[in-house]
């Protein structure tokens, strides 16, 4: 199936193949490949047909990341392509018929779709499909996806399929003929670049004469679109230099509701669900190593992915309403000119918005940013909005700094640092992102050359389908890396080389079997502090103690640093644990544990500068498996991965170091 | 009068007629976008710090740079 941009391919592809489909990847690009199926009965038989969903482009010279890979995948003889379907929308078909005529010609078997004819019917645009459909030399099916009517029309034509007879290219060019047929030379010009544009421009404009004439023959339109008007009403306030800007800033504050405060609830159910699994496992399966790994590591590790579920669901449900009613583009318009300078694009404000809640989502909903340079440096950039997970770290540290609450006695200073913070997330990411847009050279030219679809009805089954997709790629490819390091994580923190760490262990049985033990909770805290300290990770923990020096922290801090890995909010759990002030959740008991922490002089240990850099160190550090594991799926590389991590590790060390020597 | 100038020199709401393209990378990015030599081009809206514009062209809205609207030479209608 290929088709334009907004020429309601997807729609259609949805309404084919319902959730029979599969999201795959094209072999090294970012971008995602969806296949699916469909069912015909023809006398009696039942026919499968598998299809391909390529990305839109408007013609088959290439201009963009995504267009190549249309155009490349559409001429490779090892896809076996048996039939194409182009999808024209009924209501734009001047622009839409050059991709359509250029297809024709490279001699597939091809069926043309009029798309959303509803709309065209409702224009008053006049289509004489018979006429059309003879001088193409293929079946044209009016179809409107978007209440699904003529999909049997289309799987019988799809079946029937032949080759047209028709040719619209210009039989004297040289460059073609030197080539024998069109599909040859359009081979030979994506891969070569030396091939002078004015061949393609007047490939193009031949085409359009045709593409005049026909429209003059066969269509009849009035001169003023009812549609068209009315989106040019919207547009007067959703471009408009106060009202677009208030418009764009509502729907940012949905999303961030969205995000933060009603996925907060799903999201403890799911936390709650797999305690209560993990309990239950716990108590039913005979205590040892292969009951450990399932509740705390297994489980954990699937809890710990399951817990993204209801906020990428509720955001790409928000912006399947954005990209499908037309918004975005309009929001990619009013933007385009604040972003640019720091080599954003107006689409990534949504994830800059979102990524104040959490990078996961955001960093998967960089794909509506189609320029690939400008979506690689608002992935980079992402991990250093202040998420949710860094408050609990940001809330413990600015309160062992500032044990009482207010400031000139009236600003409460935990809210001020805390401000800062987001503040400093905030400035820092749009500075790397203007150093980046220096250093990043890709290919892909930047241009803002885009068009604004009119305003369209969202469709429920559409956007329900997009947000499955998301969800279920989520688990299946970023999940597994995530349950992955989890588990890692579970081992390291769970096991021990030393001999030491085996004594623990059975001591800990033993006060475990033990009925008459009165202060057996007390006990096993104390025990459980100790296992810590000489599991995997604790000895890891004392092994960058001399690396972690010049920040100010010691190895307990070390083991923090290594457990909240898993999230940054583990980091308040594991001091817990360090400093066993008991209830993990009791935020005033750590606090006071790290107050009345003494060095070895008897010197107060968490000093304002030792705070100061842990939370610097926090705001910059990539301290979270999942962000890896979804830059890993969106970027298709570890190359970026990597990158990423090094330029944080390093950014949130020396911040660190810095703010530590100076202030000590 | 006709005269020939570029599009970004044209008013909100003024009309063209597309004569050619000065950068030749930029003009097949154009064409394929249904902006064509010969094509009535009109200005129907900017954005509120000046740029982009939104054009209306072929029958749709297209948005673009002003450096963009700068490689499109147009004449302007009397």
């Amino acid at each position: 199936m290929v088709g334009n941009p907004n020429a309601g391919k997807s729609t259609l592809f949805n309404a084919l193949t319902g959730l029979n489909q599969k999201t795959g990847n094209y072999s090294g690009v970012t971008v995602d490949r969806y296949e699916g199926k469909f069912s015909y009965a023809f006398q009696n038989k039942l026919f499968y047909f598998s299809v391909l969903d390529l990305p839109g482009l408007y013609s088959l010279y290439p201009k963009s990341n995504d267009e190549l890979i249309a155009c490349t995948t559409l001429l490779d003889e090892n896809e076996n392509i048996d039939v194409v379907v182009i999808v024209v929308d009924a209501t734009n078909m001047k622009r839409n018929l050059l991709l359509a005529t250029q297809v024709i010609d490279l001699k597939f078997k091809t069926v043309v779709v009029l798309n959303m004819i509803d709309e065209a019917n409702h224009q008053n645009i006049k289509i004489n499909i018979k006429g059309l459909s003879e001088i193409l030399g293929v079946p044209i099916i009016p179809l409107d996806s978007r209440h699904q009517q003529g999909l049997v029309d289309l799987k019988e034509a799809i079946f029937h399929a032949n080759q047209s007879q028709s040719i619209f290219y210009d039989l004297n060019t040289e460059a073609i003929k030197e080539k024998k047929d069109y599909r040859n030379f359009i081979s030979s010009t994506i891969k070569s670049t030396t091939q002078p544009q004015t061949i393609e421009n007047a490939d193009k404009v031949y085409r359009f004469n045709i593409i005049n004439y026909l429209l003059a023959k066969y269509v009849k339109s009035p001169e003023q679109l009812s549609q068209k008007e009315m989106s040019s009403k919207i547009d007067a306030v959703a471009t408009h230099k106060i009202f677009g800007y208030a418009l764009l800033l509502f729907i940012l504050f949905l999303v961030f509701q969205l995000i933060f405060f009603i996925s907060e609830s799903p999201m403890n159910w799911i936390e709650q669900f797999f305690l209560q699994i993990g309990n239950y496992v716990h108590n039913t399966l005979p205590h040892g190593q292969l009951n450990d790994l399932l509740v705390n590591g297994v489980i954990t590790g699937i809890s710990g992915v399951v817990m993204f579920v209801p906020q990428i669901a509720f955001l790409f449900m928000f912006i399947g309403f954005l990209e499908d009613s037309g918004y975005m583009a309009r929001a990619s318009f009013i933007m385009d000119r604040i972003m640019r300078p720091f080599g954003l694009n107006g689409n990534s404000v949504i994830p800059l918005i979102s990524a104040t809640a959490c990078a996961v989502p955001s960093i998967m909903a960089t794909r509506s940013i189609k320029n690939l340079k400008e979506r690689l440096i608002t992935i980079f950039i992402l991990p250093l909005i202040s998420c949710s997970a860094r408050l609990p770290v940001y809330t413990l540290l600015i309160s062992v700094l500032y044990p009482s609450n207010t400031f000139l006695g009236v600003f409460n200073t935990k809210g001020l640092v805390l401000l800062a913070f987001y503040f400093i997330g905030f400035l820092v990411s749009l500075l790397t992102a203007f150093i980046l847009k220096k250093i990043i050279k890709t290919k892909e030219s930047s241009f803002f050359i885009m068009e604004l679809p009119v305003y369209r009805k969202p469709q429920l089954k559409s956007i329900g389908i997009l947000v499955y997709n998301k969800v279920k790629v989520f688990i299946s490819e970023a999940g597994k890396i995530i349950l992955a390091i989890s588990i890692v994580l579970w081992f390291l923190s769970s096991h021990g080389l030393s001999k030491k760490y085996q004594i623990l262990e059975a001591q800990a049985q033993d006060i475990q079997a033990n009925p008459v033990l009165i202060d057996k909770a007390e006990t096993l805290k104390v025990i459980e502090k100790q296992k810590l300290e000489h599991s995997y990770i604790g000895e890891l923990g004392h092994w960058i103690e001399p690396i972690i020096k010049p920040l100010g922290f010691d190895w307990k801090i070390g083991i923090a640093l290594l457990t909240s890995f898993a999230a940054r909010e583990v980091f308040v759990g594991t001091m817990a644990t360090i400093y066993q002030s008991g209830d993990t959740d009791n935020e005033e008991g750590i606090k006071q544990k790290l107050l009345n922490e003494t060095d070895a002089e008897g010197n107060k240990k968490y000093t304002s500068a030792v705070c100061w850099s842990l939370l610097l160190f926090y705001a910059f550090a990539l301290q979270c498996m999942s962000t890896i594991a979804v830059v890993k799926r969106e970027t298709k590389s570890w190359k970026w991965v990597f990158m990423q991590l090094v330029f944080l590790s390093v950014l949130a060390y020396g911040s660190a170091f810095a703010a530590y020597q100076i202030l000590s | 009068m006709k005269h020939t100038t570029t599009l970004s020199e044209l008013k909100l709401g003024q009309s063209a007629i597309i004569r050619s393209f000065k950068n030749e990378a930029l003009s097949s990015k154009l064409i394929d976008m249904g902006c064509l030599p010969g094509e009535l081009i009109t200005i129907s809206r900017t954005a509120p710090l000046g740029c982009p514009y939104i054009i209306h062209v072929s029958g749709y809205e297209l948005s673009l740079r002003k450096a963009e609207a700068m490689t499109v030479m147009v004449e302007t209608l009397s």
